[in-house]
């Protein structure tokens, strides 16, 4: 039985928004540090622009490296924000309440992470307009405006502008919970705006709630065509090992798996460092822990169905990759961790009720998961293309640079201080909903057995 | 009181702090003649629909979506095969619009058209952006607001209402209090 959430509603005002209020010295000492790595991913930038690809690890034939792999591995994690909180939303899960924002937040850091890779990747930063705008009418020539260079942007603008709008919507009332508690004129001046005049009027609700389940409906279909493109990416074209016909759904289960591991990663910092441990509780890790578990499996299934398909057609040079994926060197290392970590230490622990219900093994399982699925991406990325073809001459191994390494640090740590500068000006908790839940909840006996029971309405 | 004046309507908020103070206030508003489009509830968290005997909600939410999935359809078509008739590529005797391969820019065309006017209808449905209103910051903190928009000669009616299903307090239209009914001359 799920723990009910029990602190009266002054305290759940003045919790929600403590962290909005206050000045934790923690914070100025993170933002600084995350400052730091992010300045340092600026400076890799400029020398990248002034020097060009040849500061990556790339060797002839291999020129996507790390800027790809992190496009999907972040494309991969702000799949679950929305994953998480529409389904729950339209399935009406009661436990959602503490979770849907913070797994939307994650959604559009991630997102605009994943969409600063495919310029960096480009190395020529000024030239992607060009190639994903290709409107030219003066020169004669133009880039191919059917190709998945124009696919990637639209998908990736259309899921980043939804989100957007979904958590604008989402956060309405919160905003004016926040105009109202704050003493600050020029805040209160500021979340008033931002709030349109909120004030909570029984139709204002009818609405929220209604709108809610209308943007869940509409976003979910976004949310799992912009990773079908970007498996596309690599499907189309004739790379061994890239153009599987179960990419789009691995892909997107893939992505699923890390981002709602990424979910409960965020979680867990959150109740310690935001102080919600009133609201993060047990129950909420729990469910997601199985959930989890129903994800990964789903997600190993694609990962064999890939395997198999792959020996199956006995296309030498398919059975060739993933001969090198799985038996060479360094690639036999990388595939071991990436099962071991990605699916048989987490699910495997998932399964007992105590370490679903623990914090510490929790985070520590589900950043492991983290790790498999980065390595994961990179096996699928890497492999294929080191494979010598006919008419390649010259080739050599690809060995990522320590700009490269630089470049997913300042990332990192940019997600980290988009989440974490979001949850300082705007309430990364609902509160509204948070209160409703504790409203419509009630007790009921059934037999000698009391229960909470929930109403519902659509 | 000039005719013009006593003509003019103004809003007054009930401060509650139960659900059924409030549902109270809202039927002695009605018995007072009061109706249903003059009497807003006022929360701060959403309360199940009917639960102060408000009367249903009507919205034409649902239209929006279509609308602009339709529009979005209409313009990704326009945009991208406009393109490429403008622009053709040599194609060795294929077609110049190749449907399959642009078919996920205009799906996304229609979603995003979907969600833009779906956030459209939110903001129109719930009124928004609109003044503030007459309002107090105490509704934040769980009290229950009930406001009345009443012609400045039944504004007496109104507040005898409000007060008489155990108001907390009773503002006017500039959040100033209003003297008691009882007291005032």
């Amino acid at each position: 039985m799920q723990e009910p959430v029990t602190v009266d509603r002054e305290t759940a005002n003045r919790e929600l928004l403590d962290f909005v209020f206050s000045w934790p010295k923690w914070f100025f000492a993170t933002t600084g540090l995350l400052g730091g790595v992010i300045t340092l991913g600026l400076i890799i930038f400029l020398l990248l622009m002034i020097f060009g690809l040849q500061l990556f690890g790339y060797a002839h034939p291999v020129y996507w490296g790390f800027p790809v792999v992190n496009f999907v591995f972040w494309i991969g994690v702000s799949h679950a924000g929305i994953m998480v909180s529409a389904i729950l939303r339209l399935a009406q899960a009661e436990w959602r309440r503490p979770v849907t924002r913070a797994a939307e937040v994650l959604t559009i850091f991630s997102l605009m992470t994943a969409m600063t890779f495919p310029i960096i990747h480009s190395g020529r930063p000024w030239r992607t307009l060009y190639w994903e705008f290709p409107y030219d009418w003066m020169r004669g020539i133009w880039p191919n405006p059917r190709s998945p260079l124009v696919w990637d942007p639209a998908a990736i603008f259309t899921y980043l502008t939804s989100t957007v709008m979904f958590v604008y919507i989402a956060l309405l009332p919160d905003l004016a919970l926040a105009r109202d508690r704050v003493k600050n004129p020029i805040g209160k001046a500021v979340y008033g705006v931002l709030s349109l005049g909120f004030r909570g009027t029984t139709r204002q609700w009818r609405i929220q709630a209604i709108a809610g389940i209308l943007l869940s409906a509409l976003i979910l279909p976004i949310f799992v065509s912009v990773h079908s493109i970007v498996s596309w990416d690599f499907a189309v074209t004739i790379i061994p090992g890239w153009h599987n016909t179960v990419f789009a759904p691995y892909f997107v289960i893939g992505a699923v798996h890390s981002g709602v591991s990424a979910v409960v990663t965020v979680m867990i910092v959150m109740r310690y460092a935001f102080g919600l441990k009133n609201f993060i509780t047990k129950d909420h890790i729990d469910s997601l822990a199985r959930l989890l578990i129903i994800v990964a499996t789903v997600w190993l299934f694609f990962f064999m169905l890939d395997f198999m398909f792959g020996l199956y057609g006995t296309e030498p040079a398919e059975v060739d990759t993933w001969q090198r994926r799985l038996m060479e060197p360094p690639w036999t290392a990388i595939a071991i961790i990436f099962i071991i970590t990605g699916y048989i230490i987490p699910v495997g622990l998932w399964l007992f009720r105590r370490v679903r219900r623990n914090f510490f093994l929790m985070f520590v399982t589900t950043v492991l998961v983290n790790i498999g699925m980065w390595l994961e991406r990179y096996m699928i990325v890497i492999p294929g293309l080191e494979r010598k073809s006919n008419l390649t001459f010259q080739y050599g191994d690809y060995l990522p640079s320590a700009a490269e390494f630089g470049i997913i640090a300042a990332q990192l740590a940019l997600v980290i201080a988009g989440f974490l500068v979001f949850s300082k000006l705007l309430p990364i908790m609902p509160a509204a909903d948070i209160k409703e839940g504790q409203i419509l909840r009630d007790e009921i006996k059934v037999g000698r057995a009391r229960v909470p029971a929930t109403m519902r309405e659509a | 009181m000039s005719a013009r004046n006593s003509d003019r309507k103004r809003e007054l908020l009930g401060l509650y702090n139960e659900p059924d103070d409030a549902a109270d206030a809202v039927s002695r508003l009605r018995g007072a003649g009061f109706g249903g489009n003059d009497i807003e509830i006022i929360s701060a968290t959403p309360y199940p629909e009917g639960a102060f005997g408000e009367q249903h909600a009507k919205h034409r939410l649902f239209a929006f979506p279509f609308a602009g999935a339709a529009c979005g359809l209409a313009v990704a078509i326009a945009w991208h095969i406009g393109a490429q008739i403008a622009l053709p590529i040599v194609t060795g005797g294929k077609p110049i619009v190749a449907v399959p391969a642009i078919i996920q820019v205009l799906y996304e065309g229609t979603m995003l058209g979907a969600v833009l006017f779906t956030v459209l209808g939110v903001l129109f449905e719930s009124r928004l952006p609109d003044g503030i209103g007459v309002y107090d910051d105490r509704i934040a903190d769980g009290l229950i607001g009930v406001s009345v928009i009443a012609r400045e000669r039944r504004i007496p009616d109104a507040q005898i209402a409000l007060e008489e299903a155990g108001a907390v307090d009773v503002l006017s239209k500039d959040g100033s209090l209003m003297r008691p009914a009882a007291a005032s001359p």
